[in-house]
């Protein structure tokens, strides 16, 4: 088995791990570490495919991959201030219970 | 080689499976940091030390600090750290799903045809890096740095306290 297939198969596992976590859980704040670890097999795949295959310029994996991460951040950094909102509301973060819109 | 590639997804592969299942959650972000620091780790084995830093400055270092703070601002007493179980079903619906995924994600990587190609391993330093970065991608830079600015302040605006709803609250 090639390397790349390694990276794949490690990263399709990683990915559903994540998936698993994501739908699985009920607690708000698994189920945006389960989305952070289904992001982390995304960049997982830039770089396995950016080491092992020929590419025209050397840089563009890693670019790619810094991107992500930055949007990542980003998107970490809401969901959880999101998270601190529905429980000032509801005083609980059980997705199950969070279904109303207004607060 | 690849024992080391089989070794650091063992891994990162098992402290993520295990802080899925955990139902503290403080140690479910415990293993999720050795879990990105496995992923790390594997950029290292692959070359992209910059991104490898990236990853533990962002994850190891900051995602896992706010996801303490959240996990500490949201519980509902001094010692309520652990979450009730959830249903057998959500969690039976749940590992049906990823499983399927799984299976079909393992079957499409091995049935296809990946030979071994004998490219060098791209190097790539920090100033190739930094003069992409301003040169080819100054425009994708910008508008991240517009991004991270924008949903920073969203993030703060949506988790500020709100005084007047804090005071017709408290008894």
């Amino acid at each position: 088995m090639s390397p790349l297939q390694l990276c794949l198969l490690f990263s399709s596992a990683l990915f559903c791990i994540g998936l698993i976590g994501a739908l699985a859980r009920s607690n708000t704040i698994l189920v945006l570490l389960g989305i952070e670890l289904m992001l982390n097999a995304a960049n997982i795949n830039f770089i396995a495919f950016w080491r092992f295959s020929p590419s025209p310029s050397p840089a563009t994996g890693v670019l790619f991959v810094i991107f992500s991460i930055a949007v990542a951040a980003a998107e970490a950094a809401v969901g959880l201030a999101l998270v601190i909102a529905v429980y000032r509301h509801q005083k609980n973060i059980r997705l199950q219970e969070a279904a109303r819109l207004k607060g | 080689m690849n024992a080391v590639l089989i070794a650091i997804a063992l891994v990162t592969l098992g402290a993520a499976a295990v802080a899925m299942t955990l139902r503290n959650l403080i140690h479910s972000a415990l293993l999720l940091i050795a879990s990105w620091a496995g992923v790390a780790a594997f950029y290292l084995w692959a070359g992209a030390e910059f991104v490898a830093f990236a990853e533990v400055l962002v994850y190891v270092g900051a995602v896992s600090m706010v996801v303490l703070f959240a996990v500490l601002l949201t519980r509902r007493s001094r010692d309520d750290l652990t979450v009730a179980s959830d249903s057998a079903r959500r969690a039976f619906s749940g590992f049906i799903t990823g499983g399927a995924v799984c299976g079909v994600l393992f079957g499409a990587v091995i049935a296809s045809p990946m030979g071994v190609m004998s490219s060098p391993t791209p190097t790539v330093t920090v100033r190739q890096i930094g003069t992409q970065l301003m040169g080819t991608h100054a425009a994708s830079l910008l508008i991240v740095g517009v991004i991270l600015t924008v949903a920073l302040l969203g993030a703060i605006v949506i988790a500020s306290a709100d005084r007047k709803d804090n005071s017709e609250d408290t008894p």
